[in-house]
Order: structure tokens, then C-alpha cells, then sequence
């Protein structure tokens, strides 16, 4: 005989195995059956790295251009959007990355508000979603367009930030989880790259820049804990290749140099390998949760009290709404 | 025909009066020349401008001090980079530096803040107004009549920075190369060159070259030299460019030798290595060999572009045509001929319109006058018509008056008859009376 006790705290004493701990393993063949989404964002001027760097961290060709140098770029004249998917597969679990690319931005001579495109397409990702969940039929499975991680690209100054860097970190950290990243950091020695880190760091804190992971958000001490490290490791200054080299009888990904080669993922080298756990192995996630519950709602509640109320769309489907 | 003729008619071919060397006898001595001319130029010193233009954060203070091998920016001054710069400036340094009794006066003229905000168009202005104004200060110290001291602060070099991003030329750079060509002696460099690998570096060299001739922009040339050797060094030269330098203020032990470079993880990027960048090329270049000659091309051609500029805008009557003027490599006497002939399209357009006035005038003297006659026409047929009514009336009168006339001379007939009668019948009367 048992019996069990009201509410109070975690739980009655189990007197034999029930399987409640295998709803796990469903919800992992669940999803792995379904496959999941993440559309990622590159922002930053060119030359800095983007394509080769997404290359490297999702190890395939995923971003705008081959590997290599090859290829006129030429640069356009306004800045356009560019998404390019691609379905990768590891370890049985099915991934439709989404790399949204930035050509244009911050080239021009004139660059005044050439952040606008940019934040529009966000909002007319949120805009799509909206749509489909206020429609009565629903789809099974809502198709996720929305900027999950936007990857913003710092310039290796080895000053400080530029002012472009800063109105576009500002007019958009409160719209998509960015994640700001030094590139190319082998232009700079290691003193260089933790003093402008340090400087980097400070100017975002005085500007009020909230990155992913930001401190409102997290849970519990021990995400508190673990994003406090973090927090204090970024911007990440990182390197990206495609390219293999023989480094003591290893191959590695990196850079050959006439002084040496730099190897992508040595923590000595540079902090690419931080980057990519941080963005693929712990916290892909939670970007796309935070992306779903923060700033889509956020954005959800300003669009229905600006419309005083939606009204769910007629049975006859017709894709008008009176949003 | 002699020999002598025959030399002749072969100089005027070739289009150069060849003189003929002779060989000396003797030891002259003007084989000294030079080293006067180098004594005077010791005494004298010399005096350099460089100009670096470029986004902040390129390393162009620490090439200065790579370059020149002192610390003009220092954590006690630091460059201008580290100060921040809410518009374009233009600031100058000056260096005094000495080296085996030659001294060199070295203004390093910076600009911080360019290409650093969000909206960077025009500025170059500042830049170009800077280098404009130099030009102007030699050559208003050029026409004064006290010439002894006449310091030569004309920028002699720009070098450009140019962002070692892999792909080519941002627009800013396009913009900036081409209002500055034709002012100033530009070198571009690649900065931050150990951004690069080798294969990148000659790939983002190509491209910019391949850009540099598509927008038609003009870098420094270097000249080819009768020397066999020079020219070699040269082709050298113009192979590698635009030169990818690195700077460095930090001397690093490397195999027991004492270099400047960089440290990293992975190994040390020597700044006067030849296979790590160009470093040491340029400052072979710039110091070495090719000041003399950046001075000259200033000097040659830059200020005298500008100055024919300013001088035939200030000729035509004081007004300001730099505007319709683009840039003039004219001769003095081309200069004249031009002036007459606008001077003579000047007359005919007066002339053209003085007798279009003139035409204007008669054409209205012709009307006024038809006008008048019309008028006397009317006039005269006024007075013809009065004067046949008045005609009328007095023929009327004379016929009345004549009318009257008859009547009279009639009445004074039947009077007169009347008389005659009364007469007769009184001498009637009278002879029956006398009785």
C-alpha cells in the first residue's frame, strides 16, 4: 500500500520503475524525426570573414560564396538580403540551417541608416509567423523563418568600436539575439586582442548593448553562472578557414602564414572553438527559445495593441487579415 | 658634301641638338660639382611632408614610427587615433631628425577621423583644402619680392591605407584616389598586411591594381632611370605594388636577433622581412631613393597645375573660373592666345549686338516716319475737302453776289429808264407849260 502526500515539495517516493524518464528519449526521436530550423544572420562590412567563418563553424559550404577567394565581389549599392538554406545531417538529426547574408552593408560611402533593410526583414519574418498563428487552420508544423542569431562582425581595430557598429547594435539588440564577434583576430597579438576586447566590452556596457546571452533572461543561478562566463569571454575574437595544413604530423583547419600557421582551433590561437560550442553545442536552443518567447512576443504584443485586437481569418482562407 | 654637314643634317633628324663631346685634355675640375651642390644641400638641410590618410585603426602611427624610426606617437602623445574625432581634422607634426650630418625637417601631416563616421561623403574635403592651402602659401611666397626664405610645406607624398579586407577597393577609397590624384603623389599601401597569407595578398594586390586602371587613377609612377641596375629595382618595385606593410613599436628577440615585429601564438611577423611584407621596400622607396624625386614630381607638376589654375582664374577679369576650367598643363603663350581669342569673341558679340540695336532703332525711326506721313496724308485731304466747301460757299456767294449784281443792274436799268422816261416826260411837261 502507498499513499500520497498534497503538493508540497518535489515529489512522492517512487516504489518501482514507472518510465517517466524515458519521455526524454521520445522527445528526442520526436525530434529527430522532424528535423529543426535555425536561420542565422551575418551582418558586418565586407571583407571581414563572414562566409568563410559560417563555412567553418557549420564545416560545410553553406554560405554565399565557394571557399576560397575566387569570384568577383563586387559590392552593391544598397544593402541586400540574401538567405541561402541548406539541409546538413548529424549523427541522425536533421538541421535546416538558413545563413542569411548582408552584402552591402556598411560599404558605402554614405552608410546612414543602412541597418533599415535589415531590421525590416526581421519584422517581416515575425510578421509571417504572426500570420500563420492567428490563422483558424493552422499548419502542423509553422514554418520558422524568424533571425534566430544574428552574428554581428567587430573590425580589428584595435581601437575601439566604430560608430556604425554601435547605432546598429543599438537600434537592433532589442529586436534579434546578437552575438558580436572580433573577426579576423590573427591581425592582432594577444595583448592587442584582450585590451581591445576589454574596450570593446566596456563601450557596449556604455551604450546599454544587451548581447545574447543577455542578463535578464537567464533562468537560474546555474545559467546565471554559466552565461556570466561567457559573458565575460565575448565579443569572441575569431579566425575561419577552410583550408587543412600540416601542423606536427596533424591536420588542421587554419591560416599558413610566412611565420606560421594559424590554427582555427586552438584556444591559443583564437576563440573560435569557444564560439562555435557556445553557438551550436550548448546554446542553439535557447537561441531559438529566446528568439520565440522574448522577441517574437515582444513583438506580437506591440503589433495587436497597435491594431486594438485581431480577428482570426474566415474559414474561406483567403491569406487577407485585418492585421 | 662633308663630314661636317653630313653631322648636321643627322642632329636636325633626330629632332635633339646633340652637342658633340669633346674629350678634355686636362683635369677641369667641375667633376666637383656635385659635391658643392651636396654641401649646399647639407648646409641648407632638407625639408619632407608626408601626408597618411586612412580609417583609424589601419596602423598608420605606428608605420610613422616604423618608418622614421622614432617615436613621434608615443603613450605620452598618443596618435590621433586614440582621441576621438567627431569630424575630420587635418594636424601636422613636425620632426627635426639627424642622421650623418644631414638634417631633415619631417612634417608628418595626419588625418584622424576619416572614413570613421556613419555618413563619410566629402570627407576628403578637408584634406584636399588642406593640401590646396599649402600650395597657395608657396605660391604667394613665391611672388613676393623678398624670396629669401621660402619654406617649402607643399605635401609631398600621401600615403594611402587601404583596409586589408581580401576583396578590393571600398567605394570611399575609389572616391578618395580620384579627387586626390592629380594633387598630391599617392602611394597606396595595404595596411595590416599579416592579415593576409601570401596567396591572399597577391590576389587582393592584383584586384586593386586591376580597380586602380579601371577608374583611371594616377599613383605615383616611379621613373625609369638610365641605370641598368635602377631599373631593375624599379620593375621590382612596381611589381609588388600597392605595397603591404606592417608597422611595428616592439622589438622582439627572434633567433638572437634583435627585430622589430609582432609576436604571436603561432610565430613572429617581422616587420623588415622581405617575405613577411613590403615594409622594408617602402621604406627604401620613401627614404632611400625616391624623396628627392616625390619632391621634384610635387614640385614639377602638382604646383604647377595648381598654380596655372589660380593664375588663369585670376586673369580674366578677377572673376572666379576654376569652375568651368578643368585641370590646365597650359604654357604661358597658349595662356595669351586663348585670352585674345575670348578677347576677340568678347568684341564681336558686342559688336553683333550694337548693330542689332541699331537695326531695332531704325526699323523704328522707319515706322514713326510712315506714321507721321499717314498722318500728313490725313491732314492734307482734311484741309483739301475744307477747302472745296469753302470753294463752294463762295462760289455759291458770287453767284449770289452776281445774282444780286443783275438784279441791281437791272433795277438801275428800269431806274435809270424810269429816270428817262420821268426826264422826257418833264421836258414834255415843260414845253406844254411854257406857254
Amino acid at each position: 500500500h502507498y499513499y500520497c502526500r498534497q503538493s508540497e515539495s518535489i515529489g512522492s517516493t517512487l516504489l518501482g520503475y514507472i518510465g517517466i524518464d524515458t519521455i526524454i528519449e521520445q522527445m528526442r526521436k520526436k525530434t529527430m524525426k522532424a528535423g529543426f530550423d535555425f536561420n542565422i544572420m551575418i551582418v558586418g562590412h565586407s571583407g571581414l570573414g563572414k562566409s568563410t567563418l559560417v563555412n567553418t563553424l557549420f564545416k560545410s559550404q553553406v554560405s554565399r560564396w565557394s571557399s576560397g577567394w575566387g569570384g568577383e565581389h563586387k559590392i552593391p549599392k544598397t544593402v541586400e538580403i540574401k538567405a541561402v538554406s541548406h539541409v546538413i545531417e548529424e549523427g541522425g538529426v536533421k538541421m535546416k540551417l538558413t545563413v542569411i547574408d548582408t552584402p552591402g552593408f556598411g560599404d558605402q560611402i554614405n552608410n546612414e541608416n543602412c541597418w533599415d533593410p535589415i531590421s525590416k526583414y526581421i519584422n517581416e519574418q515575425y510578421e509571417k509567423f504572426l500570420k500563420e498563428e492567428v490563422n483558424i487552420a493552422r499548419k502542423k508544423r509553422i514554418p520558422d523563418t524568424r533571425v534566430h542569431c544574428c552574428l554581428y562582425f567587430i573590425s580589428p581595430t584595435g581601437h575601439s568600436l566604430r560608430q556604425l557598429d554601435i547605432e546598429f547594435m543599438k537600434h537592433l539588440s532589442r529586436v534579434v539575439n546578437i552575438i558580436p564577434v572580433i573577426a579576423k583576430s590573427d591581425t592582432m597579438t594577444p595583448d592587442e586582442k584582450n585590451e581591445f576586447k576589454h574596450r570593446v566590452r566596456k563601450e557596449l556596457e556604455t551604450h546599454g548593448i544587451e548581447y545574447y546571452p543577455q542578463n535578464e533572461f537567464d533562468d537560474d543561478m546555474e545559467d546565471k553562472n554559466e552565461n556570466d562566463k561567457i559573458r565575460e569571454a565575448m565579443p569572441f575574437a575569431v579566425v575561419g578557414s577552410d583550408k587543412e595544413f600540416q601542423v606536427n604530423g596533424k591536420r588542421v583547419l587554419g591560416r599558413k602564414t610566412a611565420w606560421g600557421v594559424v590554427e582555427v582551433e586552438n584556444p591559443n590561437h583564437c576563440e573560435f572553438a569557444l564560439l562555435r560550442d557556445f553557438l551550436i553545442r550548448s546554446h542553439l536552443q535557447d537561441l531559438k527559445e529566446v528568439t520565440h518567447n522574448i522577441h517574437y512576443e515582444t513583438y506580437r504584443a506591440r503589433r495587436l495593441n497597435d491594431n486594438g485586437g485581431l480577428h482570426p481569418i474566415s474559414a474561406n482562407n483567403t491569406q487577407e487579415s485585418n492585421l | 658634301m662633308s663630314n661636317g654637314a653630313r653631322s648636321v643634317t643627322e642632329v636636325h633628324r633626330n629632332g635633339n641638338i646633340m652637342a658633340q663631346e669633346k674629350l678634355l685634355e686636362g683635369y677641369v675640375g667641375f667633376a666637383n660639382l656635385p659635391n658643392q651642390v651636396y654641401r649646399k644641400s647639407v648646409k641648407r638641410g632638407f625639408e619632407f611632408t608626408l601626408m597618411v590618410v586612412g580609417e583609424s585603426g589601419l596602423g598608420k602611427s605606428t608605420l610613422i614610427n616604423s618608418l622614421f624610426l622614432t617615436d613621434l606617437y608615443s603613450p605620452e602623445y598618443p596618435g590621433p587615433s586614440h582621441r576621438i574625432k567627431k569630424t575630420v581634422q587635418v594636424e601636422q607634426s613636425k620632426v627635426l631628425v639627424k642622421e650623418g650630418g644631414v638634417q631633415l625637417l619631417l612634417t608628418i601631416v595626419d588625418t584622424p577621423g576619416f572614413g570613421d563616421a556613419v555618413d563619410n561623403s566629402n570627407c576628403w574635403q578637408p584634406v584636399i583644402d588642406h593640401i590646396d592651402s599649402k600650395f597657395e602659401d608657396y605660391l604667394n611666397s613665391e611672388s613676393r619680392v623678398n624670396r629669401r626664405q621660402m619654406p617649402d610645406n607643399r605635401v609631398h607624398c600621401c600615403l594611402y591605407f587601404i583596409a586589408p579586407s581580401g576583396h578590393g577597393l571600398k567605394p570611399l577609397d575609389i572616391e578618395f584616389m580620384k579627387r586626390l590624384h592629380e594633387k598630391v603623389n599617392i602611394i597606396p599601401l595595404i595596411a595590416k598586411a599579416d592579415t593576409m597569407t601570401p596567396e591572399e595578398c597577391q590576389q587582393f594586390k592584383k584586384q586593386i591594381m586591376r580597380e586602380i586602371t579601371e577608374h583611371k587613377i594616377q599613383i605615383y609612377e616611379f621613373p625609369e632611370t638610365n641605370d641598368e641596375e635602377e631599373n631593375k629595382m624599379v620593375k621590382k618595385i612596381k611589381d609588388r605594388l600597392p605595397l603591404a606593410v606592417v608597422g611595428s613599436n616592439t622589438i622582439i628577440v627572434v633567433n638572437e636577433k634583435r627585430v622589430r615585429g609582432r609576436q604571436y601564438p603561432w610565430g613572429v611577423a617581422e616587420v623588415e622581412n622581405g617575405e613577411h611584407c613590403d615594409f622594408t621596400i617602402l621604406r627604401n622607396m620613401l627614404i632611400r631613393t625616391h624623396m628627392q624625386d616625390l619632391k621634384d614630381v610635387t614640385n614639377n607638376v602638382h604646383y604647377e597645375n595648381y598654380r596655372s589654375r589660380k593664375l588663369a582664374a585670376v586673369t580674366y577679369n578677377g572673376v572666379d573660373n576654376n569652375k568651368n576650367k578643368g585641370p590646365m598643363t597650359k604654357s604661358p603663350l597658349a595662356q595669351m592666345e586663348e585670352e585674345r581669342r575670348e578677347h576677340v569673341t568678347k568684341m564681336e558679340k558686342m559688336e553683333m549686338e550694337m548693330e542689332q540695336v541699331f537695326e531695332m532703332k531704325v526699323k523704328e525711326k522707319i515706322q514713326k516716319l510712315k506714321d507721321s506721313e499717314l498722318e500728313l496724308q490725313r491732314r492734307h485731304e482734311q484741309m483739301k475737302k475744307n477747302l472745296e466747301a469753302q470753294h463752294k460757299e463762295l462760289e455759291e456767294k458770287r453767284r449770289q453776289l452776281e445774282d444780286e449784281k443783275h438784279n441791281w443792274e437791272a433795277q438801275q436799268r428800269v431806274l435809270e429808264q424810269q429816270k428817262l422816261d420821268a426826264s422826257r416826260t418833264l421836258e414834255k411837261n415843260k414845253k406844254k407849260k411854257i406857254f
